[in-house]
């Protein structure tokens, strides 16, 4: 938040062996990137469940960005690949599910490509921005706006047996 | 005579299979009823609303009430029993997770009461006649319920003890359910009374399940000879079992179908379809993007798959981008 105007904020997935060693690296270098992404360091892209993902978002998340090492530079071998096929599935389903595609990203980083960091963090803050607010707890209070007035008529005593009429 | 326990039977946005179910039980049923009082259900029994109003609070021991929660009549329903009863169970698929009802939530109300009403290719409706939630005839006022924006599960709407999972659940489950209640044997508030493992566990043909199974196509079931004897998941069919709950005996597996989900995930897991999809997909044979999509395109509708009896309770609930509070024309 900066003036109080509205930010995205972004859950960062970052592979143990490439992309958060290329984050560290990219703090080392001094490069500056947006400071909307809050990243959590996961032994492998492949660690990442989708219940992350959707967790993220239904949490508050505005994006999430996920980090891996290139295909074949696996530490695990396989892992990156199966983070990949869950995105393309992801990808099909998020939208069906009203998420926009900008806010779900996955990026194969090295551990040398301290570069790539700062422009994925800052090009994804970006898009998001432009994208607005996902808002995901709010919208679960609005949801359920429409049950507050029943919900206040069954529940106090003096009118428990009071039927319920429109 | 000493009182028998009472028991309340209601449903609520449901199919009637529930209570089908009850029925299922067959000769089993007369020993339930000769142990307990049936005081409320309205499928089988003749007792009003008003019936249930009368009785003291907590009076009804426990009430199984199937059905998602999508009108303010059902959400009233809901309230009420909870007053009356000791224990409130959610019983089958849709009280439980939102069920097949809680699909619905991929679509505005409004969607919704267009496409019912003035769109489906069944319906003349010059008019364009809707229902009204009022309608006034020589002084007389008629009400009708309202429907909601959201379709809920029995617990997004009033707190729920138990759940009896399944669409329907088994008579089975249904009669270790019954007789945990009168016996008092019952586990944890907020438990789901079925086995706490994964379908594939208890499934006939889990010796044939191989360690990695490499999908390179998924087969729609209806277009397969199905071999009866090995595992689905590596006929290319998407069966449910890794994601969700055992205690139905694999019943669909038994009758040559895959498992679709209808008795949720396990305690461990916050979200069935997710869950699912991680599986599906971190098994999908190619490495390159292109083909990856192609093998994923033998699933044409991932939420209808992944989410089938459980969207309401999933971790987006709803299409999330839908419209609430009157807000309805935009969509």
């Amino acid at each position: 938040m900066t003036n109080g105007e509205w930010t995205p904020r972004i859950v960062a997935f970052f592979c143990n062996w490439c992309t958060y060693t290329a984050a560290d690296l990219a703090g080392v270098s001094r490069l500056k990137y947006a400071a909307n992404v809050r990243i959590i360091r996961v032994m492998c892209s492949g660690r990442v469940d989708p219940q992350f993902i959707l967790e993220a978002f239904a949490k508050g998340a505005d994006g999430v960005l996920i980090g891996g090492c290139h295909p074949n530079d696996c530490h695990y071998s396989e892992g990156n690949y199966k983070m990949l096929r869950r995105f393309q599935l992801l990808r099909r389903m998020l939208p069906e599910m009203g998420i926009e595609n900008d806010r779900l990203r996955l990026e194969w980083i090295s551990a040398a490509e301290g570069e790539k960091v700062k422009w994925a963090i800052n090009d994804m803050v970006e898009k998001v921005q432009a994208l607005g607010s996902l808002g995901m707890p709010g919208r679960f209070q609005d949801w359920d706006q429409e049950m507050k007035s029943l919900e206040q008529k069954m529940t106090t005593p003096e009118e428990k047996e009071v039927a319920y009429a429109h | 005579m000493p009182t028998k326990p009472k028991i309340g039977f209601y449903w609520c946005a449901s199919c009637g299979g529930c209570e089908e179910a009850v029925v299922d039980l067959a000769e089993d049923i007369l020993g339930v009823v000769e142990a307990v009082d049936i005081v409320f259900w309205p499928v089988a029994m003749d007792f009003k609303k008003k019936d249930v109003e009368a009785m003291p609070d907590k009076s009804i021991v426990a009430t199984l009430l199937n059905g998602a929660i999508r009108s303010s009549e059902q959400e009233e329903m809901a309230h009420l029993l909870r007053r009356k009863s000791q224990y409130l169970i959610a019983y089958g698929s849709c009280a439980h997770m939102g069920g097949i009802p809680s699909l619905a939530n991929q679509f505005s109300r409004e969607q919704i009461l267009k496409f019912v009403y003035e769109e489906a290719p069944t319906v003349v409706n010059d008019q364009k006649t809707r229902p009204m939630l009022q309608f006034e005839e020589k002084g007389r006022v008629v009400h009708l319920p309202e429907l909601r924006h959201v379709v809920r599960s029995l617990d997004q709407v009033v707190d729920v003890d138990y759940y009896v999972p399944g669409c329907p659940p088994t008579a089975k489950i249904t009669k270790q359910a019954v007789a945990a209640l009168l016996e008092g044997k019952l586990p944890p508030k907020g438990s789901v009374l079925a086995p706490d493992i994964a379908l594939c566990e208890q499934c006939p043909r889990k010796e044939s399940k191989p360690t990695d199974l490499s999908f390179t196509e998924f087969k729609r079931p209806h277009w397969t000879k199905l071999d009866p004897t090995k595992c689905l998941l590596a006929q290319g069919v998407v069966c449910m079992g890794p994601a969700t709950r055992g205690g139905c005996e694999a019943a669909c597996i038994q009758g040559n179908m895959p498992c679709t989900g209808c008795f949720g995930p396990t305690s461990r897991v916050k979200d069935q379809g997710a869950k699912m999809l991680s599986s599906i997909c971190s098994n999908i044979a190619p490495k390159e993007e292109k083909e990856i999509n192609q093998v994923l395109s033998g699933i044409p509708d991932p939420v209808g798959t992944f989410y089938r009896y459980g969207l309401a309770k999933s971790l987006l609930r709803r299409k999330v981008n839908l419209p609430v509070n009157g807000k309805d024309a935009a969509v």
